[in-house]
């Protein structure tokens, strides 16, 4: 069944709306020096992918999702070797990707919420920002995100 | 954390000259006050004359796709031909356009594009040119709706009795552009 929903804004708009935090964002993430390239990797990826959104919702959590996935990126291009180490680490838990696939029936925020603090490490000051809501709000919506993939057997 | 004027306009450069966008548009400065124009891949598609260019944007999306962007350097070939005809040097345009429209609707916008600069004429005559003599009305919807006003001269048409009529973009803009060309209104007689 066809729901009502938001149709997508024009690119400018949505642009406009989101560049400023996500431009601070991603300074804090890899850096002043790097935060240039980022943020246009960040905007060129979002225009590529843009048309193929379903609807219009949480835009502002979906654009700092793409921006994660870039400083993940960044990160690894400029410390191989760190990348590797780190991936020894963490091997028992999903990597992004998979991480995103297996939050992909959560609620939107729910969603954004645990792909931004499970897969890409982000702090709640960050998902707060990302989300649109308190910082408490963010905690909320990870961890009833969490019970829920719990549910379904996802471990974490 | 502000994004600055340079990382934003380099975004913006980049992204059209990707051909990632569905529509780049600019506002462009002329006597008749600041012009929304933008372009497809294509050709130019539209040309606005409405103050508060935001309004043009939604249905600049739903007609070509949501990737719209402001692009100053995508719409440089019309700014440059729109410059040119505003100090009077040019009196047709070269520019590739962008319109969809349908078959009589496409045979009206023809015969406009034929009506010679600084030359005028009527509803009536050019829905007869169009083959439909009796769609004057309708020529003049058409004319109202003129995606691409100035390139696609629906200034340039009148009443039967040589008024102005009207215009999408007000009576003061029609008459400006038809002075600018040194229009004779009187000859219509």
């Amino acid at each position: 069944m066809m729901e009502a929903v938001a149709t997508i804004p024009p690119f400018e708009r949505f642009y406009v709306e989101h560049r400023d935090r996500v431009f601070g964002f991603l300074v804090r993430r890899v850096g002043r020096d790097r935060a240039d390239d980022a943020f246009q990797e960040t905007f060129l990826r979002a225009l590529k992918s843009y048309e193929s959104l379903a609807h219009a919702g949480n835009l502002r959590a979906w654009v700092f999702t793409i921006a994660a996935r870039v400083a993940v990126d960044d990160f690894r291009k400029r410390r191989p070797t760190a990348a590797e180490h780190e991936s020894v680490v963490e091997d028992s838990r999903p990597a992004y990707a998979e991480l995103e696939h297996l939050a992909g029936g959560l609620p939107p925020k729910e969603r954004a919420a645990v792909v931004l603090r499970y897969g890409y490490d982000l702090e709640y000051s960050d998902i707060a920002v990302a989300l649109g809501s308190s910082e408490e709000a963010a905690r909320q919506a990870t961890s009833s995100g969490i019970r829920r993939l719990r549910r379904k057997g996802v471990t974490l | 954390m502000k994004v600055s004027d340079d990382l934003d306009r380099r975004f913006r450069e980049r992204a059209a000259s990707e051909g990632s966008l569905d529509v780049a548009y600019d506002l462009v400065d002329s006597p008749i006050g600041a012009l929304l124009v933008a372009v497809t891949e294509r050709g130019l598609c539209r040309i606005g004359f409405d103050a508060e260019h935001e309004h043009d944007l939604d249905p600049l999306a739903r007609l070509f796709g949501a990737k719209v962007l402001r692009a100053p350097k995508a719409v440089d070939e019309p700014r440059r031909e729109l410059n040119e005809y505003f100090e009077g040097t040019r009196t047709a345009f070269d520019v590739p356009v962008d319109v969809r429209f349908d078959a009589f609707r496409l045979r009206v916008m023809d015969e406009l594009a034929r009506v010679p600069y600084g030359e005028v004429t009527t509803y009536g005559a050019l829905a007869a040119r169009a083959g439909n003599p009796r769609a004057a009305r309708a020529v003049g919807t058409f004319m109202n709706r003129n995606p691409i006003p100035i390139v696609l001269p629906c200034h340039r048409v009148v009443g039967a009795n040589g008024s102005l009529t009207g215009y999408g973009g007000g009576l003061e803009r029609k008459e400006r552009l038809l002075q600018l060309e040194g229009a004779s209104l009187t000859l219509l007689g």
